[in-house]
């Protein structure tokens, strides 16, 4: 059989090697025959012809992909049995006809390529492929020279043990054990690629136990999926319900939030367990900063307080969200409110707006909110809530009606809403009585108008 | 009470809020009849026929109170009296209006007027003369615009009331006013 006495390389289903550890590809060349001389029987068992030649920094791979064959094979040719790579000749032969480049590979008692050779045969590449042939060449004699199978083995022992007697002898020599220097910059250099390597080879192992955590969690979260399925059909089914399958299914959406998966059921029922209690805690918690407040809370600085007064078991935005809309399930004294801005809040049930606008009313009614308008600092301060929430309330109070803004280089500010009082068929008549004239007289004090 | 020239301003011209456009609808439909108002009475007073919106113009500001309408306000002042047919925009970019402080009809009126009260029948004049001349002194015909005077002429001369022609001089056209 052609081939037969080079060792089997292992491919995969769909026909790459697989590559030993710390093997890595390098080159590829189509359409290569190897052509041992000699006499047969050896000759012949070392003769093939292959689809393509991949060299790597450990072997010669020859994948054969013959149709006719049920599937592919390849063998390899490990670069420690190549003992010498001969010149690429070149001659006017070799340029009408296709390269071929002659190696010496030791060959074992028993014909066979890859173990301890005692023997050496000649073989030829004859690469009929059209590819970059002195590309190759040079690459082949890169990796064998650099012969990264031994030192491979060479760190592997090197670190059993006898390192430190290996290495002091080194140094006074400056050549290690395997001829190489480790003193100047090529020692240097040569350490911290073997350093390089090692760490590279670690990382791999890493890598590795990660790849088989992964394709568990994988297993997990099809299980998972499989679960939530079989929750959501389940209400959709019959109709009854015994208190049984209610309770396990209830269970089951525990174990599925605690491993951080959500049931998609929660958002029809009162929610899981889990949510309503935090909204009960929640409401719980609320209630100091609120008072602390006045009344009213941003609900990102009450996601900050809860999460930092809980310490561990931090809860998301979406479960603070999701426990401050179960409120108005419950018979809680806070609610969740959204103001047309988008800005969300919570406030005491027992809040008013009409009261917050009577208290504006009296603010922006007074001399000097007169004469210069509010701003929503000032009234944050006289309201005793933090500028966000008083911002929102002054322009919920504008869209009633009650002030207009003036945008001006001096900011946003507020006054009271004197359009209603002018009257458009005599613009320059005023009432006695009434915001207007008393705006009037404010306005026209001399501190105002310079 | 201030004035800006001689024009008495309102009281409500030193409101600040007058010179942001208000979102509320309510009250920025308030906010706009009174601009609308006080532009009209200002140009006719002071006899402005166009403003340029990207130009000065004393109305749109109040520096006692340090505050003055931005171009979008301006434009959408200036628009609302498009819109009711109070003024004209002449040019496609808005940049420059036509105020009409009396409409184009009422010009049209007003001119008929004069041709009566001065015997104008069947006569010709230039249109310089009809707003420079002694008859229009102390009526709202002097010093009119050109633009909205060849227009109320037009529209007369549709109704056959006048003709246009030109006259001798390249930049006078000569009325013949009829019968």
């Amino acid at each position: 059989m052609a081939g037969a006495a080079l060792p089997t390389a292992e491919l995969t289903t769909s026909g790459r090697p697989i590559l030993l550890p710390n093997e890595i590809e390098c080159s590829l060349l189509s359409n290569v025959e190897l052509e041992p001389e000699g006499s047969p029987p050896l000759s012949s068992s070392i003769h093939l012809r292959s689809s393509f030649l991949i060299l790597t920094t450990h072997r010669l791979i020859f994948v054969s992909d013959s149709s006719a064959a049920a599937a592919n094979t390849a063998s390899y040719v490990p670069l420690a049995s190549v003992t010498h790579i001969f010149l690429l000749k070149k001659s006017i032969k070799s340029m009408f006809g296709s390269p071929r480049l002659k190696v010496q590979l030791s060959v074992g008692s028993d014909g066979r390529v890859g173990g301890m050779g005692t023997r050496s045969i000649v073989a030829t590449l004859v690469m009929r492929g059209k590819d970059d042939v002195e590309a190759f060449v040079d690459k082949f004699r890169q990796n064998w020279g650099a012969r990264v199978w031994e030192r491979e083995k060479e760190s592997e022992s090197a670190s059993s043990g006898s390192s430190l007697v290996v290495e002091s002898s080194a140094s006074s020599s400056g050549f290690d054990s395997r001829g190489m220097r480790v003193v100047g910059v090529a020692g240097i250099l040569r350490r911290e690629q073997e350093m390089w390597e090692s760490t590279d080879k670690s990382l791999q192992d890493a890598f590795q136990d990660l790849n088989a955590l992964m394709s568990k969690a994988k297993e997990m979260v099809m299980l998972a999926e499989k679960m939530r399925l079989k929750l959501l059909s389940g209400p959709s089914q019959a109709g009854s319900s015994n208190d049984e399958e209610l309770g396990s299914k209830e269970e089951m959406q525990d174990w599925l939030l605690s491993v951080g998966i959500v049931s998609p059921v929660t958002k029809e029922s009162a929610g899981a367990l889990y949510h309503q209690q935090l909204s009960r805690q929640l409401a719980d918690f609320v209630k100091i900063p609120l008072e602390r407040s006045g009344g009213m809370i941003n609900l990102i600085d009450m996601y900050c307080l809860f999460n930092r007064a809980r310490g561990t078991e931090l809860i998301s935005p979406e479960d603070l969200l999701r426990a401050c809309s179960l409120w108005e399930k419950f018979d809680v004294p806070v609610m969740l409110r959204k103001f047309d801005s988008g800005v969300m809040i919570i406030q005491n049930k027992s809040h008013s707006d009409e009261e917050v606008f009577a208290r504006i009313k009296l603010l922006i009614t007074r001399p000097d909110a007169l004469q210069m308008g509010v701003s929503a600092g000032d009234a944050a301060m006289t309201l005793g809530i933090a500028p966000a929430m008083a911002k929102e309330h002054l322009l919920t109070a504008e869209s009633r009606g009650l002030l207009c803004r003036d945008i001006s280089p001096d900011g946003f500010r507020f006054y009271i809403n004197l359009f209603p009082e002018i009257r458009t068929d005599d613009i320059y008549l005023v009432k006695d009585q009434g915001i207007y004239a008393t705006w009037i007289k404010c306005a026209s004090s001399p501190s105002r108008l310079q | 009470m201030q004035t800006l020239g001689n024009f008495k301003l309102p009281p409500f011209f030193n409101y600040p809020p007058y010179f942001t456009l208000q979102p509320v609808r309510d009250t920025r439909e308030k906010q706009v009849q009174l601009w609308k108002e006080l532009i009209l009475d200002y140009c006719k007073t002071q006899k402005i026929s166009v403003i340029g919106l990207e130009e000065e113009f004393p109305l749109f500001s109040n520096p006692a109170i340090e505050r003055s309408l931005t171009h979008e306000a301006r434009e959408a002042f200036l628009a609302a009296l498009v819109s009711e047919g109070r003024a004209e925009w002449l040019d496609k970019g808005h940049r420059k209006c036509l105020i009409l402080w009396h409409r184009i009809q009422d010009w049209a009126d007003i001119l008929l007027n004069f041709v009566k009260d001065n015997g104008l029948e069947d006569s010709v004049m230039t249109v310089e003369e009809i707003r420079s001349g002694p008859e229009s002194r102390g009526t709202d015909l002097q010093g009119v615009d050109r633009i909205i005077l060849m227009r109320a002429l037009k529209l007369l001369e549709h109704k056959g009331k006048l003709a246009i022609f030109k006259g001798t001089s390249a930049d006078d056209e000569g009325i013949k006013f009829s019968r």
